[in-house]
């Protein structure tokens, strides 16, 4: 009885063990991105650690020579666009899958989510042939399709999720009190499942503005993205500059995990509160 | 029960029950139907611009129309040939007429490039005939050709055309399991020295299971250590693991491609440390790569397996403690069982994800470091061979999806989790 809450020696030396895995692993997985930091603030023409001196000229390169401007507005068209697109139809998808039982649902399900499952390159070569024999590879039109193919996936996950936990009684209640169905979706579904479409929003918006492969296929100089931007830096010199853009699309990916961090724990904390 | 539903059937038939099963059911029918028109325009953006061009696309990799395009006659003239010895002098004079015309339209350099992927030698064959066309004037075709080039003369050649007529064809998908007809029509192994890609599919699962194995290895002390800390404390840590979660696999990739330079500072650290006397060789090689995938994938072992520990009750392990079992016992045997499904899943998605890497491997990775997804853009973009591209395409899709396939009833697609 006595030892039952008591930790065995051994058991503390595994416990330490555990821990110092934990501390290594996790170093193991920040610490690279944080190397990038200081780097993107050398006064050196070449990207050396630790810096010999301290300059903000890359990013004042980043933020005016239109060698990365273009890429930054680019990226910025086709993520909205990307994410407009994927969220409406993906809600909407997911509000369809929720909505009755009917034969083929798993079907459907595997095939809106299967520009998941397929490996990258087989996805951008085959959209490459594809709007190459339309006559659209080079075109901002080609490029968001491409994307929001890709996006969708998460939209649709993220959305269905959210209705899974859904009280139908509501929507019931609300046409027994004479909405007309777009009422209703507005004023009872949209507010309870906006947090879930915000949060595939976001993801739709990330899958864009991360993208590589795709943009790699379709996209020529006049379309280039930020990361197809930066790929082609780090093949043909790496500059501090692409220093520069990685940290802004780190910040970027953090202002995008907090929202997402923000969103889970309200609905966590709602959910807390309410009985079920 | 049965009776409930027995006296609700008889009370609904009666009267006005007809009506109102018929309402139901219309009703039923509307739901359905406005299910379906919510799904459709998503249903229609992934057929029309996802499956639609990855289909035409995998069609490639059987797709033989510029035998029967190019070489109209003589694929007509050599289907009543039996393949032995040589083709009869229709055959010939179709070859003659089919080349003429492909010089013509400036064709031959397609054909010689086509026949060439099926029995190398055959593109200077084809353009050095091509080129001595003019020669022949009014002889019989088969001493003209013979004469132009000895090859005409062997059965081998003409084989490989009579193999290669149809509209379509298997060679590029045996050919990317280094496998080959025989002019009988038997499958056999290429030559080992042409042996290519049999190795390149067995590296690409060889990087993708040792990427897995480390994940396993860091990814399971990680997310233990996680589920037993307080909760405040590993919302804090969890950040660490969300920020690589959310940043571009590029920019991971390249924040590699500085870290392990020779004169990065993971080499400095080493130096500094004592540890080597020398940099060590850690880019464009396997350990780049392995560091890199690693590093990338991580997150996605931890996550799921972290919220199956966060799920297992504290209570069991310590009752097996309490009731005698040495820790190591209560760990085989209470707690890492319950573990399995999320190692499974975690092991699983990994090593799904690590299959079709292109980008990592493509910048921290040297020429023996390459994956399948590599060679299917280089086939695609510099050394054009969309055939062999869609077939190792075809093959890779086919491994991810009998993957997937197992992955979807350990979890369930519905279940997969994103963050």
């Amino acid at each position: 009885m006595s030892m039952s809450g008591a930790v065995l020696p051994s058991q503390r030396h595994f416990r330490r063990l555990l821990f110092l895995v934990l501390g290594l692993v996790l170093t193991f997985l920040i610490l690279p991105l944080f190397i990038i930091l200081p780097l993107s603030f050398t006064d050196s023409r070449i990207l050396t650690f630790p810096p010999t001196g301290w300059s903000d000229q890359w990013y004042v390169t980043f933020f005016t020579d239109d060698a990365w401007l273009v890429p930054l507005k680019n990226s910025l068209i086709v993520g909205g666009f990307t994410t407009v697109i994927a969220t409406v139809l993906g809600t909407l998808a997911a509000l369809g899958l929720v909505r009755a039982e009917f034969r083929g649902k798993a079907l459907i399900m595997a095939l809106l989510i299967s520009p998941m499952v397929v490996p990258i390159v087989i996805t951008a070569v085959g959209l490459f042939f594809f709007y190459a024999w339309l006559g659209v590879v080079g075109t901002y039109f080609s490029l968001i399709l491409g994307h929001t193919v890709l996006a969708m996936p998460f939209v649709v996950i993220t959305v269905s999720a959210a209705l899974q936990g859904f009280d139908r009684t509501l929507l019931r209640a609300g046409s027994s009190l004479g909405g007309r169905p777009f009422f209703v979706f507005f004023h009872v579904t949209l507010p309870l499942i906006l947090p879930a479409v915000v949060a595939g929003a976001i993801f739709a918006f990330a899958t864009s503005f991360d993208e590589v492969v795709v943009a790699l296929f379709l996209a020529t100089p006049e379309q280039r993205t930020l990361p197809r931007q930066i790929f082609a830096g780090i093949r043909e010199n790496i500059s501090p500059t692409i220093a520069a853009a990685a940290t802004v699309l780190i910040l970027v990916s953090i202002v995008m995990m907090g929202t997402m961090e923000y969103l889970r724990r309200r609905s966590e904390r709602l959910r807390g509160v309410r009985p079920s | 029960m049965a009776e409930n539903d027995g006296a609700g059937r008889r009370s609904v038939d009666d009267g006005y029950g007809q009506d109102l099963k018929r309402e139901l059911r219309q009703a039923e029918r509307q739901e359905k139907r406005r299910a379906i028109g919510l799904l459709l325009p998503a249903l229609l953006l992934v057929a029309i611009t996802f499956l639609a061009p990855i289909g035409l696309y995998l069609y490639r990799a059987i797709d033989n129309a510029i035998m029967p395009e190019l070489m109209p006659q003589t694929t007509a003239a050599l289907a009543a040939w039996d393949g032995a010895g040589l083709p009869p002098d229709a055959a010939y004079d179709a070859l003659l007429a089919d080349l003429a015309a492909g010089k013509e339209t400036q064709a031959l350099g397609r054909l010689a490039r086509r026949l060439n992927y099926s029995r190398t030698g055959f593109r200077e064959l084809v353009l050095g005939t091509g080129r001595n066309l003019a020669a022949v004037e009014a002889r019989p075709a088969r001493e003209a050709l013979v004469e132009i080039d000895p090859r005409w003369g062997q059965n081998e050649w003409w084989a490989t055309i009579k193999q290669e007529s149809g509209a379509i064809t298997p060679f590029y998908l045996l050919a990317s399991l280094d496998l080959e007809r025989a002019p009988t029509g038997e499958i056999e192994r290429v030559a080992p020295e042409q042996a290519l890609y049999v190795l390149l599919f067995i590296r690409t699962f060889w990087i993708s299971a040792c990427v897995t194995a480390l994940c396993f290895l860091l990814g399971y002390p990680t997310a233990y250590a996680l589920s037993l800390l307080p909760a405040r404390i590993t919302n804090l840590l969890m950040i660490l693991v969300m920020i690589p979660f959310w940043t571009s696999i590029l920019v991971r990739t390249m924040a590699w491609a500085i870290m392990l330079q020779e004169s990065g500072p993971v080499n400095g650290a080493l130096l500094w440390a004592g540890i080597i006397a020398e940099p060590l060789p850690l880019m464009f090689n396997r350990a780049g790569v392995l560091i890199a995938m690693t590093h990338v994938l991580l997150p996605f072992f931890i996550l799921p397996l972290y919220s199956v520990m966060k799920a297992i009750p504290a209570a069991q392990t310590r009752a097996a403690s309490s009731l005698g079992a040495h820790p190591l016992l209560v760990f085989c045997k209470v707690y890492f069982p319950q573990t399995v499904p999320g190692v499974a899943a975690g092991a699983l998605l990994v090593f799904i994800l690590a299959l079709g890497y292109y980008i990592t491997p493509a910048i921290v990775g040297g020429q023996d470091d390459q994956m399948v997804s590599y060679f299917i853009a280089l086939f695609t973009n510099q050394t054009i061979n969309w055939g062999q591209a869609a077939a190792l395409g075809a093959w890779l899709l086919i491994a991810t999806f009998v993957l997937f396939a197992l992955y979807s009833r350990l979890v369930g697609l519905g279940k997969m989790r994103l963050a």
